[in-house]
C-alpha cells in the first residue's frame, strides 16, 4: 500500500491504494460517487473523467497514474458560487431537453460531452454520436442527448422533433 | 485482478532496468492490458508503466523524410499531430473511442498485435522499421503470428518509423460493439510501389495481400482488383463473421482503399 494524492476537481485528495486500485475506486471511495461504474469493462463510458482536460475511462486508469494530473469529474462541472451559480451550460441543456432518463450514464456523458466541446465550439450531429460512440445509454435516449449538446454549444434545435 | 507491484520508472533506463525481471510486463496505456487483468487472463508479478516516459513520446521528422513516433504516443496526439501522413492519422482517429484514445499508444497497441487491431496493418504496408532499445526491426520480419511478435521479452517499441506513401488509405470495416476491425485494409502507393496489408481477417494475425500489390503496381485502381480474391481458408470465424465474410470484404475494403487514395 502506499498513498496517494491526486488533484481532484481542484482539491487535493489523499488515500491509501495498492497498485491495482483503480482511479474509479480512488474517486468512489473518496466520496465522489457521481462517477458511476457501469461494465467496468471500458465499453459503456460511465465512469468517464477527464485526465488533464482529455476525457478518459476512470475503471481502465490505474490510481497511481494519476498522480500528477488534474482530475475533474462530474462533481467539477457545477459552479459553487459567485455569478454564475448553478449547473453548467451543459447540464443545464440535459436538463432542459431531457438529455437523461434514469440517469445512470449521464456522468459520463456530460465529461464526454464536455471534452468535445472543448475540441469542437459547435459539433454537427454525426461529430458529436462519433464522440459519444464510447458511451452507452441503456435507456436509449441518444436523441434527446445528442440535442441537449447542439443546445449547449448555442446550436438551434427547434427543429429538432423528438423521435 | 490479481496484486502486483505497479512500478512507475522515471526514464526510459530505468524502465529497461525494471523489465530485466523476467516477471515483469510493460504497457503502455492499459486500454487492453487493464481489462486483460480484471478477466485474469494476465498474471505478471510487476507491471512497468512506459505511458508518459517523455523520451518515447512525441512525432518528429526523420532525416529520410520518414514520419517517426515515440512509442508511448497516444492515438489522439497521433490524430491530432501526424499532419504529414493523414491516412495514419485517421486512423488513430478511428480506434475504440475518445477515451480510449486518450490512453491507448502506437508501441502498446503494435507490440499487442491483436489480430483485429489498426496500427499493424499501417505498420506492415508501409514498411515501416520498429525500433527498440537494441535494434530496428523491419515490418515484415516483425509480426510474427497472433498476438506474436519478433519482440524479445521486456524489448520495448520506442519509436516506429513510417515511411510516407505518395498517397494512401485505411477503410475499416468495424465490428459496431468493440470498434475493432471486422476486416480493414491500409493501402499505400509508394510511387507506383504498392503495399496492402489487412487486419482483422486472418488466423494469423496481419499479413500483406500480394497479389493485390502486383495488380494495384500495375495499375492503382479499384478495377485492377476484378477478378482477384482471397482464400477463406485462415480466415477468423466468429458470430461477427464467418471466413467467407471476411475473405470477401477484403477486397471491397481493398477497393474502397484504392478509391480513397485517388481521391
Amino acid at each position: 500500500m502506499t498513498m496517494l494524492t491526486l488533484n481532484i476537481n481542484g482539491e487535493d485528495k489523499t488515500a491509501q491504494v495498492e497498485g491495482r486500485t483503480l482511479l474509479v475506486d480512488f474517486l468512489r471511495d473518496g466520496g465522489l460517487t457521481g462517477t458511476h461504474v457501469g461494465c467496468e469493462t471500458s465499453q459503456c463510458g460511465a465512469c468517464t473523467v477527464h485526465m488533464n482536460g482529455a476525457p478518459v475511462k476512470a475503471c481502465s486508469v490505474f490510481a497511481l497514474e494519476a498522480e500528477g494530473a488534474q482530475i475533474t469529474t462530474i462533481e467539477g462541472m457545477a459552479v459553487p458560487d459567485g455569478e454564475d451559480a448553478g449547473l453548467s451550460a451543459l447540464q443545464a441543456a440535459f436538463k432542459e431537453h431531457h438529455g437523461l432518463q434514469c440517469g445512470f450514464c449521464t456522468p459520463g456523458m456530460i465529461m464526454s460531452a464536455a471534452a468535445l466541446l472543448k475540441e469542437v465550439a459547435k459539433p454537427d450531429e454525426a461529430q458529436i454520436r462519433s464522440h459519444l460512440e464510447g458511451n452507452i445509454c441503456r435507456c436509449t435516449g441518444y436523441h434527446n442527448i445528442v440535442k441537449a449538446i447542439m443546445a449547449a454549444s448555442g446550436q438551434d434545435v427547434s427543429g429538432i422533433a423528438a423521435e | 485482478m490479481y496484486d502486483f507491484e505497479l512500478i512507475r520508472p522515471a526514464s526510459l533506463a530505468e524502465a529497461i532496468a525494471a523489465l530485466e525481471d523476467e516477471e515483469a510486463q510493460a504497457w503502455g496505456g492499459g486500454q487492453t492490458l487493464i481489462p486483460t487483468l480484471k478477466a485474469r487472463i494476465a498474471m505478471p508479478s510487476a507491471l512497468v508503466c512506459l505511458s508518459g516516459l517523455s523520451e518515447i513520446v512525441g512525432i518528429c521528422d526523420g532525416d529520410d523524410g520518414r514520419v517517426c513516433i515515440g512509442g508511448a504516443t497516444t492515438h489522439a496526439q497521433i490524430a491530432r499531430e501526424a499532419t504529414r501522413f493523414p491516412a495514419l492519422a485517421a486512423l488513430a482517429g478511428q480506434i475504440g473511442d475518445a477515451a480510449v484514445r486518450t490512453r491507448g499508444t502506437i508501441g502498446g497497441s503494435v507490440a499487442n498485435n491483436d489480430p483485429s487491431a489498426c496500427y499493424p496493418a499501417a505498420v506492415l504496408a508501409c514498411g515501416a522499421d520498429v525500433c527498440t532499445p537494441e535494434r530496428t526491426i523491419a515490418a515484415d520480419d516483425f509480426f510474427v503470428g497472433l498476438f506474436e511478435t519478433a519482440l524479445a521479452p521486456g524489448e520495448i517499441i520506442t519509436e516506429v518509423r513510417f515511411p510516407v506513401p505518395t498517397r494512401a488509405a485505411y477503410v475499416k470495416f468495424e465490428q459496431p460493439a468493440s470498434r475493432f476491425a471486422l476486416v480493414a485494409v491500409f493501402v499505400a502507393d509508394f510511387d507506383g510501389d504498392v503495399r496492402v496489408a489487412v487486419t482483422g481477417a486472418s488466423g494469423d494475425g496481419v499479413f500483406r495481400w500480394r497479389e493485390a500489390e502486383a495488380a494495384l503496381s500495375r495499375d492503382f485502381s479499384p478495377e485492377a482488383l476484378d477478378g482477384l480474391s482471397v482464400d477463406a481458408d485462415g480466415m477468423l470465424s466468429d458470430p461477427h463473421g464467418a471466413a467467407d465474410y471476411r475473405a470477401h470484404l477484403i477486397g471491397v475494403m481493398t477497393r474502397r482503399a484504392v478509391q480513397n487514395a485517388r481521391a
